[in-house]
């Protein structure tokens, strides 16, 4: 029997026909609502984290999540961003020449930086390297039972996995933001003065003018947005591992891993977008 | 009897479509070894993860000191699980952490002590766990005697009334089995706390518990001491003692009380003679020694090698030999008269004081403190019985009569 013939006399069947119809529908509808039971679930774990945040042994964790989060993404933020930033300069150099507008290079470079680029790579690089390790070691620890093992030493899992985390990224993402767009601005000044010969002087004005108070306000606003969903997404991928219906163990957190990364950076994007929104209006 | 500190009303706990427990009615009573044994899979874990609250079931009631734990408000049931603590088949140990900080854990986290008083009772743990050399290593860097130990040494540091073992001596060789539980029997003596386990060791777990509960068949068959064990008419016993018991007898030459009882019977009751036999009773005495300054390890070795001897010597003349507790061997000669069997004793002594045990005793003189001596000696009672006369008194009559027959002495170190 050849696929089409098959197919007729599956349709000849009314009960057939219907699935073959209601099927795309009930697919969707299955998928939006687990998606809505996901976003439910993960709103209300990023609750009970945040219950937790001012226990009083919370400090040192939270000062060795700081530690793990952010110290240790300095190098590769402080590297991602020069290369941005010289980028950055150098096509827009090249594109504003034409013009006779490099005048604005240094606005062009300072603006994207802060009011794009910066929060949004910052939060990337630090979803590659932090959010992974987060959700590796957090599903690790879920497999081995250690996190049982927490629970019948009646030390909540929330409180000594989850929150410190939490509480890390929020405060290290606006940081390490700061960070990236100084070095991202050196960065367009390298290329676009030391090595194309803009003045030195035009470039700094030009930021000076056009880079206000609000510039900077929104882009740390976004990178506490940013902050809340990268943390909140990894240490939830790695707390419910085994919860996975694709599959278990060591695979599972492999997967788990994979989500995260690929879920916070989607959100990231998503959300650059809505927050962007709400701050123009 | 008392009120039991846990019981299990009808409980059912399902995954899914899958029934794992079904009405389910236990009692543990305070004080005591309780062991739930079954085969593997058959939800003994799951069952212990009830008790700590880690699992809820789906239908019935678990009742903590008589009352149900669903009635209990939040504060109350914080307190009464603070006092339990779970020692996971896996050991849970953080890998990150070292032994040091894996034990402290649960003080820094749970109390105000300073860090001096954590430091204290944690180094105390750590020496009563033999993990002095290990306290700074991570769990990786341990072997699986160790890592259990340091398990161990975590459930017991908060002084918990309730110790849940989750199968204890899983991945590990029948001595190492034995001393883990031999472990466990002294702590639960020296703590006084109540030891639920989860176990299918047996006959090994018998010495050490006052009570065994039986899961079979997603439901519990049997409740009561061991020895009622034997008497316990139903297909778990053919179908799990009898392997397990089988798997025992491989392992160490030594039969189950079970199994020694029916060769008993066949081999004596149901003779036409009115021949005699022989019965001794051998202990290995000052156990406590060996455990002090060999640890547990060596001590359980020491028991091991010298049931091995035994079955060489007396199997080869018919004898079969179970081990009564976890320091004495009773063995039956059917066919030997006292005469024969004080000969082959001769050889036996000779050869086993030659053997392992001589190394394991220069392990002990070297172990021990300066200017004190370790000894061990070996007892044994001999017995002559008739076929009709009843077991236990000719074992009785042996073990009143029982002389040192041999002694590893030795000199004081200066």
């Amino acid at each position: 029997m050849s696929f089409n013939e098959g197919r007729q006399k599956n349709f000849q069947s009314p009960n057939s026909f219907y699935l073959f119809v209601t099927r795309p529908f009930a697919f969707t509808g299955r998928t939006v609502i687990t998606w809505i039971n996901s976003i439910g679930a993960a709103t209300i774990f990023l609750i009970l984290a945040l219950l937790k945040t001012f226990h009083p042994k919370q400090f040192q964790k939270v000062i060795q999540q700081i530690y793990y989060i952010g110290a240790r993404s300095t190098t590769i933020i402080m590297l991602v961003s020069l290369f941005t930033g010289m980028v950055l300069g150098l096509q827009s150099y090249h594109a504003l020449v034409q013009f006779g507008a490099q005048g604005s290079l240094g606005t062009l470079v300072s603006l994207s930086l802060i009011r794009e680029l910066g929060p949004v790579l910052t939060a990337i690089m630090i979803t590659a390297r932090a959010g992974s390790a987060i959700t590796a070691e957090i599903g690790v620890q879920r497999i081995s039972e250690q996190i049982d093992a927490l629970e019948t030493m009646r030390i909540d899992p929330f409180r000594y996995l989850v929150t410190p985390r939490i509480t890390a990224a929020i405060i290290s993402f606006p940081l390490l933001t700061t960070v990236f767009d100084l070095i991202g601005i050196i960065g367009g000044y390298i290329s676009s003065v030391a090595l194309m010969g803009l003045n030195a002087g035009v470039y700094a004005h030009s930021i000076q003018s056009y880079v206000d108070m609000e510039d900077l306000t929104n882009g740390f606003v976004k990178s506490v947005v940013f902050a809340v969903i990268v943390a909140t997404v990894c240490c939830y991928q790695g707390y419910f591992v085994h919860m996975r219906e694709d599959s278990k163990g060591a695979k599972a957190v492999g997967l788990a891993t994979t989500s995260a990364v690929v879920i916070s950076c989607v959100l990231i994007l998503v959300s650059d977008y809505v927050v962007t929104s709400l701050l123009m209006v | 009897m008392n009120t039991p500190l846990i019981e299990f009303k009808n409980i059912t706990k399902r995954f899914g479509e899958q029934t794992v427990l079904d009405r389910v009615n236990l009692k543990i009573y305070e004080g005591e070894v309780t062991t739930i044994i079954g085969l593997s899979g058959s939800g003994k874990s799951v069952l212990l993860k009830h008790i700590i609250g880690l699992l809820k079931p789906d239908e019935g009631t678990i009742l903590l000191r008589g009352k149900p734990i669903h009635d209990m408000k939040k504060t109350e049931l914080t307190e009464a699980m603070s006092k339990i603590s779970y020692m996971f088949q896996s050991n849970a140990l953080f890998g990150s952490m070292t032994v040091y900080e894996n034990i402290a854990l649960p003080l820094q986290e749970n109390t105000s002590l300073k860090k001096n008083e954590i430091h204290k009772r944690v180094m105390a743990r750590i020496e009563q766990t033999e993990l002095i050399e290990a306290a700074r290593k991570y769990p990786s860097e341990l072997s699986g005697g160790m890592q259990k130990r340091a398990a161990l040494a975590r459930a017991l540091i908060t002084d918990p009334h309730v110790v849940l073992f989750d199968e204890p001596t899983t991945g590990q060789d029948p001595v190492r089995k034995n001393a883990i539980l031999s472990m466990i029997a002294q702590y639960q003596k020296k703590f006084n706390f109540t030891a639920v386990m989860v176990s299918h060791e047996i006959p090994d777990v018998y010495f050490i518990s006052n009570r065994i509960l039986a899961l079979y068949d997603k439901t519990i068959v049997f409740e009561g001491t061991p020895e009622e064990l034997g008497n316990f008419n139903h297909p778990f016993n053919d179908e799990v003692i009898r392997s397990l018991e089988g798997l025992q007898k491989e392992l160490t030459g030594l039969y189950s009380r079970r199994q020694f009882k029916v060769l008993h019977h066949t081999q004596l009751q149901s003779r036409k003679t009115d021949n005699g036999y022989c019965i001794l009773v051998m202990n290995l005495s000052d156990m406590d020694k060996i455990y002090s300054y060999l640890g547990y390890d060596k001590a359980q070795e020491t028991i091991h090698s010298m049931g091995i001897y035994i079955d060489k010597h007396f199997g080869a003349i018919g004898g079969f030999s179970t081990r009564r507790k976890s320091n004495e061997i009773v063995t039956v000669l059917p066919f030997s008269n006292m005469e024969e069997t004080q000969n082959i004793l001769n050889e036996f002594i000779e050869d086993f004081q030659k053997g392992e045990i001589s190394d394991i005793w220069v392990d002990a003189q070297n172990q021990a403190p300066a200017h004190q001596c370790i000894d061990f000696s070996i007892k044994v009672g001999m017995a002559e019985g008739k076929p009709f006369d009843e077991i236990e008194s000719v074992i009785h009559f042996a073990k009143s009569h029982q002389k040192e027959i041999g002694r590893l002495r030795c000199a004081v170190k200066e």
